[in-house]
């Protein structure tokens, strides 16, 4: 029977939709009758039942914010959470989240997942989140003297590290990339894995004004949304051509191919229509088609990945390919949601990805001296300018930074830049301008 | 000047703000203005490890205060 009645808890059982209600008191059931060696308080799933429904009924959070928590050398990956209601829930007195940083494109195994389920169980609640809006997986409560035991087995048994949380750089994450992913135009978990292990004091150690995170999405769909999450968004692309298979787009336009490879055959959409599914939807309208072959000016394509994704058999990327790089996405806790900001257009992506540690560091020093306290580096752009940015990075403004002139914050002109300065004769001046 | 007095200088200066417990690790940077943040990073991230300092965490944010000043892991688990 229920340690707590929870009737406001009970009616988020009722709808259509998984339950994190039903998980929590599956969980419950579960610790009362394991007879695994439990190492944290075995009500601590029926606690939190509890103290959600007095928040409900209270209206306000009883959680208390943030802690000094963390192991030995660490200061990421534990994030403090203490009851404030301790003698009523004395099982979640104290209740700190710990991140994991999850493997590259989030590969694991069943065995993995096992072990760690079975740490969980024993040194936690057994409550978990997979996957946290960063891409950690999320160890969710244990008690303090927990938080070095998890550590160590996690490390020594698991081989899996913390991520990082605070001030620090973020779990670094990344799509499926080459592994599954044809679009892929470099390879995302090489990346990923890389800077993860270049950075890890910056990782595990608070090292900036604010949180940053990187991001690397494969292609320009996007998987992990690094365009709109992530400090610095690495966003795959290429420099050459579509390649085009004018027999297989033929296939497509006879019925022969089901379009977006079947992915909306859930009911009948009549006959593929290339002009107005492909052709027609074509942002920057450089593609035509006239019944026997299909052209694309590629100097006009934006790589929205529209065609490609409608015919994948018939289209494919590049060969010339790379990626896009981009500062200063953030979600909306501080001045609203902000996207990143194109700033290189094309690198290429190769071991041992020594220009891309360098746009790092330079990037990072400045910011960790001019960033206010708490200011996402995308906030700071807006402050110092787009301008001030780019000789950070020591970058020349670039026309494909920009959508259209004036729209976006645009360069001024400084005096070293113009022949002459800004001293010239007026004289001369006049006489080709006049009054 | 050597590394012992970098600490020193930190410390004494923690311990001269009155009524403040918790600093921005920014505040670390001013108290050596001509030195890189980076190096200031790793000097404030081994006063922790030798437990001189310690980190204090919201999750979003981390501050940085002296050991055993300001509100403890046995306080927090109590009402304040």
């Amino acid at each position: 029977m229920a340690k707590h009645k929870t009737p406001m808890l009970d009616e988020l059982e009722k709808g259509k939709w998984p339950s994190f209600v039903s998980d929590i008191k599956q969980e419950a059931e579960n610790r009362g009758k394991t007879s695994v060696d439990l190492q944290t308080p075995k009500e601590a799933c029926d606690d939190l039942l509890g103290l959600l429904e007095l928040t409900y009924k209270d209206k306000v959070v009883h959680w208390k914010h943030g802690g000094i928590v963390g192991v030995f050398g660490y200061g990421g990956g534990v994030i403090g959470r203490y009851c404030d209601q301790p003698d009523q829930f004395p099982a979640i007195r104290d209740f700190h989240t710990m991140r994991v940083n999850q493997p590259s494109s989030k590969f694991y195994s069943t065995e993995f997942l096992r072990q760690l389920c079975d740490l969980w169980e024993r040194r936690g609640s057994g409550l978990t989140n997979m996957h946290g809006s960063t891409g950690d997986i999320i160890l969710l409560g244990t008690t303090t003297p927990q938080l070095e035991e998890v550590f160590w087995e996690m490390t020594h048994n698991l081989h899996q590290d913390l991520g990082g949380s605070g001030s620090n750089l973020r779990t670094p994450s990344d799509c499926i990339g080459m592994a599954r992913c044809e679009y892929a135009c470099y390879d995302t978990m090489a990346l990923c894995y890389n800077l993860t292990m270049e950075y890890q004091d910056e990782l595990h150690r608070p090292a900036f004004p604010y949180k940053f995170k990187f991001k690397f999405d494969g292609c320009p769909n996007g998987c992990v949304a690094s365009i709109a999450r992530a400090d610095m968004s690495f966003i795959g692309t290429w420099r050459d051509d579509i390649r085009i298979d004018q027999e297989a787009v033929k296939a497509y336009v006879g019925g022969e191919f089901k379009p977006n490879a079947g992915a909306h055959s859930g009911r009948d959409w009549g006959a593929f229509d290339i002009q107005k599914e492909v052709i027609g939807l074509c942002p920057t309208q450089c593609m035509e088609w006239d019944g026997k072959k299909l052209k694309i000016d590629n100097k006009e394509c934006t790589r929205c990945m529209h065609c490609i994704n409608v015919m994948p058999r018939a289209l494919r990327i590049g060969q010339d390919t790379g990626a896009s790089i981009l500062f200063g996405a953030k979600a909306p806790i501080l001045e609203g949601a902000q996207m990143s900001t194109l700033t290189v257009p094309f690198m290429k992506i190769e071991e041992p990805y020594d220009e891309i540690k360098d746009l790092i560091e330079k990037v990072w020093d400045y910011w960790s001296e001019e960033g206010k306290n708490r200011e996402r580096l995308g906030e700071m752009i807006q402050r110092v300018g787009f301008q001030k940015f780019l000789e950070v990075c020591e970058l020349e403004p670039d026309p494909r930074m920009i959508q259209e002139p004036r729209s976006n914050p645009y360069i001024f002109w400084k005096e070293g830049d113009v022949p002459g300065g800004w001293d010239r004769d007026i004289n001369e001046f006049r006489k080709k301008h006049q009054r | 000047m050597g590394i012992e007095d970098d600490k020193q200088l930190i410390l004494d200066t923690l311990k001269s703000k009155k009524g403040k417990t918790k600093f921005y690790l920014k505040d670390f940077n001013s108290m050596f203005p001509d030195r890189k943040p980076r190096d200031v990073k790793k000097l404030v991230n081994s006063m922790v490890s030798e437990g001189l300092l310690e980190y204090w965490s919201s999750g979003s944010t981390t501050l940085i205060g002296l050991k055993g000043s300001g509100v403890q892991h046995e306080a927090e688990a109590k009402e304040e």
